[in-house]
């Protein structure tokens, strides 16, 4: 569809170009990508800032008021080491916002670099690759992960490796079910009987071809890294004490949930709030790419 | 219906076998000697060195997972190295919690969401739709941990309507188990909702579009006869298969929720088996889970079979 304004002569020369202008309109009416988005913002400038914008050090311990409740002065209390609640939910943005991201790049790379060997070479290669791909698919993500960050070491960066390993397979399935369709066009063999090498038809020519999928999957996945690096944090599998990360916080804080719940509530109505921003925004891109 | 079974089987176990490689493999990668974690910082090198021989530990990898493989399909599965007692009855008793609590969440969330993602399918982009939609969406994003540790706030903190730790004791009645894992199975629910209330309202959305649908209405059957008798079973049919393959991603949700209410379950020895280095007990567990889930994948296909004569005679 030419957008107004478009000279009609361009139209069928650049259609995919003139794309980009109506997706981001159909985002900006889109209440709840708006209102994710905007929690999304809010907890991105909150992992950034954290050192100005938190009333106390998120690390300085308390020992006269371990586990004081909601007050004016602890607006969301303190926790078993006298330490503010608000400042370390603020400053708890920063671990999962950095580990998910990473995460999810890292499987993009990996994913689309499977995908597209894997759609556009096809044969023996393209059937041992989508075989891994089943039989990582077919485990419950946590699970592996589990037992990888169990035995293998518990840290940051090993989540970000593990969630990475276990999100390309996915990944590579959306890219190679997209590079099926564009391998068959006309452009494709053009280049090959120009002498494309493989490697560049397939980075070069196919894969801008592929984008509108591949920032589906992209927003999709980041929601899960999300869920997936929280969880690992909860299982104690991810970065260490003393950070304030919210899964780590709330593992570490629910022995005192009968006395101190508000040491739990606020992590995890913090990274409910971030998840379901996430989700709400990536529905939206999706959506909008659809239409 | 034979060939359809054997064929399914067919993919079925030589990805079985290749999770077994995987778990071997990696229990491989545990740092420290097995007949050193036994036996302590104190033993001799020749006493570990026997231990060692007698555990098998000094033979070629490839024997050692023959022996395991073999050792683990006719029931022989080796002793905890944390316990020093047989993995098999103690990780049996697990499955067993474990499967309680799976089966108390399945049977409450299946009803709610079919019938929630029927409703929001047959109002298409209706306000009620919407609703339904987009709860459904953010009630599945949210990690078990968070709902749980919600749930657990308000309703075992604040309320006490439910213990904060789900231990039943073991001369507990039916009803009194149940209303212990009535909590833990909330934040297990919360996540199955929106995939299953999702796929119930596609398979809804589309069959409802199709033209046998059309023929019935305009021919002057009653809606509610149309929607029951011709469009449920064709709608169902892919949420059936989505249900299947959750189950197995229900372990996953097990670990972190019997890890929050400290319930003696399966997913909670995956952990601590991992954690505390346990090799044996990991590698059953590890196993067992694999074939529950291949099962439950297997199950599901059979029922569409069973319930779709196309998915059974087409190849």
């Amino acid at each position: 569809m030419a957008v107004a304004g478009t000279p009609a002569g361009d139209v069928d020369a650049a259609p995919r170009r003139v794309a980009g202008r109506p997706v981001l309109g159909r985002l900006l009416r889109n209440a709840a990508f708006l209102a994710g988005g905007a929690v999304v913002a809010f907890w991105v400038f909150a992992a950034l800032e954290w050192r100005v914008i938190s009333p106390y050090d998120p690390f300085a311990v308390g020992p006269l008021h371990p586990l004081a409740p909601p007050s004016s002065v602890h607006w969301l209390g303190t926790d078993d080491l006298g330490r503010d609640v608000l400042s370390r939910v603020l400053a708890g943005a920063a671990p999962v916002l950095a580990i998910a991201p990473m995460a999810t790049l890292l499987s993009l790379l990996g994913g689309t670099t499977i995908g597209l060997v894997a759609g556009y070479y096809r044969g023996l290669l393209d059937d041992v690759l989508m075989r891994l791909v089943d039989a990582v698919m077919s485990l419950p993500v946590i699970i592996p992960a589990t037992v990888v960050l169990a035995l293998v070491g518990r840290s940051a960066v090993n989540v970000i490796l593990a969630v990475a390993v276990l999100f390309s397979p996915l990944v590579a399935r959306t890219v190679r079910s997209a590079v099926l369709v564009e391998r068959e066009r006309e452009y494709v063999d053009a280049a090959r009987l120009r002498g494309d090498r493989g490697l560049f038809i397939m980075f070069f020519e196919i894969l801008p071809n592929v984008t509108s999928p591949l920032i589906v999957e992209g927003t999709v996945r980041l929601g899960y890294a999300v869920f997936t690096a929280g969880t690992l944090s909860f299982l104690q599998l991810g970065i260490q004490p003393p950070s304030p990360d919210w899964g780590l916080t709330v593992a570490l804080e629910r022995a005192f949930v009968q006395i101190a719940p508000w040491t739990v509530l606020a992590p995890a109505l913090a990274l409910a709030s971030l998840v379901i921003g996430v989700n709400l925004a990536a529905d939206g891109v999706r959506r909008a790419l659809a239409e | 219906m034979a060939r359809f079974l054997l064929r399914r089987l067919g993919l079925a176990l030589p990805a079985l076998w290749l999770v077994s490689v995987l778990i071997f493999a990696l229990a491989e990668i545990v740092p420290g000697d097995v007949a050193r974690t036994i036996l302590g910082p104190y033993a001799t090198p020749d006493q570990v060195a026997a231990l060692r021989h007698q555990l098998g530990a000094d033979q070629p990898v490839p024997v050692r997972y023959a022996a395991w493989l073999g050792g683990f399909v006719i029931g022989r599965w080796g002793d905890s190295m944390v316990l020093h007692r047989p993995v098999r009855p103690f990780v049996l008793a697990r499955l067993g919690n474990s499967l309680t609590l799976a089966l108390i969440a399945l049977v409450c969330v299946i009803p709610i969401s079919l019938g929630l993602g029927v409703v929001a399918g047959l109002n298409e982009d209706h306000p009620v739709d919407t609703a339904i939609s987009l709860i459904g969406l953010s009630l599945t994003a949210i990690p078990e941990f968070v709902s749980g540790v919600i749930v657990l706030v308000v309703f075992g903190v604040q309320l006490r309507w439910f213990p904060i730790i789900a231990q039943p004791p073991p001369a507990a009645g039916l009803g009194e188990r149940i209303h212990d894992l009535l909590l833990p199975s909330i934040p297990l629910m919360l996540v199955l909702f929106g995939y299953i209330a999702r796929m119930a309202r596609a398979g809804m959305v589309e069959v409802m579009a199709s033209a046998y649908i059309r023929t019935a209405v305009l021919k002057g059957l009653p809606l509610r006869y149309v929607i029951l008798k011709h469009a449920l079973r064709n709608a169902l049919l892919p949420t059936i298969t989505v249900i299947g393959s959750q189950v197995g991603w229900l372990v996953g949700g097990l670990v972190v929720v019997e890890t929050l209410f400290t319930y003696p379950g399966l997913g909670k020895l995956i952990y601590d088996s991992a954690v505390g280095h346990d090799v044996p007990v990991l590698e059953a567990t590890a196993l067992l889970v694999a074939a529950i889930f291949m099962l439950s994948n297997l199950g599901a296909d059979l029922l569409v079979a069973l319930l779709n004569p196309r998915v059974r005679y087409s190849d």
